[in-house]
């Protein structure tokens, strides 16, 4: 049994402007010691798909469809209070900025202490030696000092360090992180990546790592999930999407990625256009209006919508050109100029 | 925290210097600028029959001829240690704290105010804590339930509570419970608390709530706003991802720091009632220190209004440096600055 699986989730929002349609129809599997990237721009519908597997899509308001089976259980069907019992504990949760995500008027001690005490119950001086061991083991020097420290006394890498901590205090199965270096300095980044990379190894953890940085999930993920307008557009092996991408807009992701290894002259290959808007996705193809290629379809790009269908061997692509079209532009057009 | 402590201690007692230098120069400054003479304020304590010498020996004992400055270090002298007073029938004895000697009652205004401050103070304890406990759940239900009946309606009985003057409320609430229905005190009365609790809270109730229903209403205005920023803040979310019970939720994490205004409008608002109540005090008769300030004010009895101003102000610098503190101890954050 796969330990989670999404089945055709969706998750729409009621607004005075229309129905925003975030999350429209995702399907995915993730294990156990397994790693999924989920990529795309902001208001792609990343960050609500992670919410909602926890539970935590804003207010009564979202329409919420579709399955997440987590470890044999519905959670969608679930009632609220059993979602609430495995949150923290069973699943848990990274935020992009640590110091906003942390309370001001708490120690961090104590926000470690609440976490882990919520879900064991075990007393107060257990839990805050629990808690300094767990900033040991996410890299805090003196944490039995530390411990006692207000959020705004530590240093934004330190802050996501704790907030790791955090998360990982009630040792959960499933582990999302959401931007979690974003907020941060390049350098401080990688420890962070590092460092998530070394936890999970020894948590067992399944981690899903929210990002618009292909950068991040190419360190970490062994499975990489391309969102656009609410929808995955292209899905595979991090192999897959980095050495064979098929979809336009992933080649747009790849050229927008600032490499060490270019030529400083060289300018990066942007994505033209902005974002869909969720209420007035376009017609057909959400991408079509930024598509280079959607000439090539043959009209087909702005009036139907493409289905998701496997290329090889589990590599999804959903894009009207053929196959045989997507490789031959890959390989001609696209991949020359990435790697000039 | 130690030297942010005496800090604000040594800005407080600056403070009260500043209010009484600009008090005592608006009373005895401001009217010479306007022509008013040493006699003519001499004139005010001898009565009408006086000749203008006497007037002017009045004035002299006095000391209203000094320049303002000698004036002011005497008023402050009388804080500390006492004062005397001979206007020519005999030496009126001030002894200190010396906030000033009537002269139209032939009284030494502090202990006027001693006299006056239970009442006050009662007043303002039971409101307070009546406007703040009402105050802070109606905000809370309301940010809660944003948009719903319960929020509306409470949103437009706060703006009624907000525009409307208390001396309105007081009376309208007199005619229908004390007049009316008669369940409540008719005003005016006043039973200390050490006499007869039971007495004393049925002779404020009516005050209290007149009083309280003016500040609840901003009270709940502020903290909705407060809970619906709060509630939006980031932190929240994560209190929910670690699986905290809703009412946790809002209780340890998002009023904890809503509270933090609220904390610093509360030691305000209590800190001006404490120095009288004017409107309310007036509009039930009681003998407060908001009643003994029109009574003086109407009597054009300038030491009785300095002494009071003088009282209302000290609670005043006093409940800022109350909320200061408070607020250190709330908000992490301030203490290190």
């Amino acid at each position: 049994m796969t330990f989670l699986q999404l089945n055709d989730l969706k998750v729409h929002f009621p607004t005075d402007d229309g129905l925003v349609k975030s999350v429209d129809g995702l399907s995915f599997q993730l294990e156990r010691g397994k790693t999924l990237g989920i990529v795309g721009e902001s208001g792609s519908g990343k960050s609500v798909t992670s919410l909602s597997v926890l539970g935590l899509h804003k207010g009564g308001r979202a329409k919420i469809s579709g399955e997440i089976w987590l470890d044999g259980e519905e959670l969608v069907s679930a009632s609220q209070e059993h979602v609430r019992s495995l949150r923290g504990k069973k699943m848990a949760m990274i935020f992009q900025d640590p110091l906003s995500a942390m309370h001001p008027y708490y120690t961090v001690g104590d926000q470690i202490i609440e976490a882990y005490r919520i879900h064991n119950a075990v007393s107060k001086k257990v839990a805050k030696k629990h808690a300094i061991d767990m900033l040991g083991r996410v890299g805090i020097p003196q944490p039995d000092r530390r411990v006692d420290s207000y959020p705004h006394e530590f240093s934004g890498g330190m802050r996501q360090r704790a907030m790791i901590a955090m998360a990982l205090s009630c040792d959960p199965e499933l582990l999302i992180a959401d931007e979690p270096t974003t907020a941060l300095d390049v350098t401080v980044q990688a420890q962070i990546l590092d460092l998530m990379r070394d936890l999970q190894r020894d948590f067992n953890a399944a981690l899903i790592i929210i990002t618009h940085d292909l950068g991040v999930v190419a360190e970490l993920s062994d499975d990489i999930l391309v969102m656009y307008g609410g929808k995955c557009i292209e899905y595979g092996t991090a192999e897959d999407i980095f050495e064979r991408p098929e979809h336009p807009y992933t080649w747009g992701l790849l050229g927008s990625m600032p490499r060490l290894d270019r030529e400083v002259t060289e300018r990066l290959l942007p994505i033209k256009g902005s974002p869909p808007s969720l209420i007035n996705v376009p017609s057909g193809c959400a991408f079509h209006p930024r598509c280079a290629f959607e000439p090539r379809t043959g009209g087909k790009g702005s009036t139907l919508v493409p289905d998701l269908v496997e290329t090889e061997g589990g590599h999804l692509v959903r894009c009207h050109l053929s196959r045989e079209e997507r490789r031959d532009i890959w390989a001609t057009e696209i991949k020359p100029k990435l790697e000039s | 925290m130690v030297t942010y402590i005496i800090r604000r201690l040594i800005g407080a007692l600056a403070m009260l210097f500043i209010v009484s230098a600009v008090t005592f120069s608006i009373f005895f400054v401001v009217p010479r600028l306007a022509g008013v003479t040493p006699d003519d304020i001499a004139n005010r304590y001898v009565g009408r029959a006086a000749t203008a010498e006497t007037v002017t020996a009045v004035a002299e004992k006095l000391g209203l001829h000094d320049p303002v400055v000698v004036q002011y270090g005497r008023w402050v002298k009388g804080v500390f240690v006492g004062a005397e007073y001979d206007y020519g029938t005999g030496v009126e004895q001030c002894p200190a704290p010396c906030l000033g000697y009537s002269f139209v009652t032939k009284q030494p205004v502090w202990p006027d105010l001693v006299d006056r401050l239970p009442v006050t103070l009662s007043l303002a304890a039971g409101a307070s804590v009546i406007w703040l406990v009402i105050g802070v759940s109606v905000g809370v239900l309301s940010a809660l339930k944003r948009r719903s009946i319960f929020d509306r309606g409470a949103m437009i009985i706060a703006l009624a509570g907000v525009s409307l003057p208390p001396f309105f409320t007081g009376l309208v609430a007199l005619s229908l419970l004390s007049y009316g229905l008669g369940i409540t005190a008719p005003g005016g009365a006043y039973t200390p608390l050490t006499e007869n609790p039971g007495l004393w809270a049925y002779n404020l109730i009516l005050p209290w709530l007149t009083l309280a229903f003016l500040n609840a209403a901003a009270y709940a205005r502020l903290t909705r706003a407060g809970m619906l920023d709060t509630m939006g803040e980031d932190y929240i979310r994560t209190a929910r991802a670690k699986g905290l019970k809703e009412s946790k939720v809002i209780g340890k994490h998002g009023l904890r720091a809503a509270l933090t205004p609220i904390v610093t409008i509360f030691g305000l608002d209590v800190g001006i009632l404490v120095g009288g109540a004017i409107l309310t005090e007036n509009a039930f008769s009681l003998q407060g220190l908001g009643k003994y300030a029109t009574t003086a004010i109407a009597a054009n009895d300038l030491p009785k209004i300095m002494g009071f101003t003088m009282l209302a102000a000290f609670f005043i610098v006093v409940a800022n440096l109350i909320v200061d503190l408070l607020y250190a101890v709330v908000d992490p954050r301030v203490r290190l600055s």
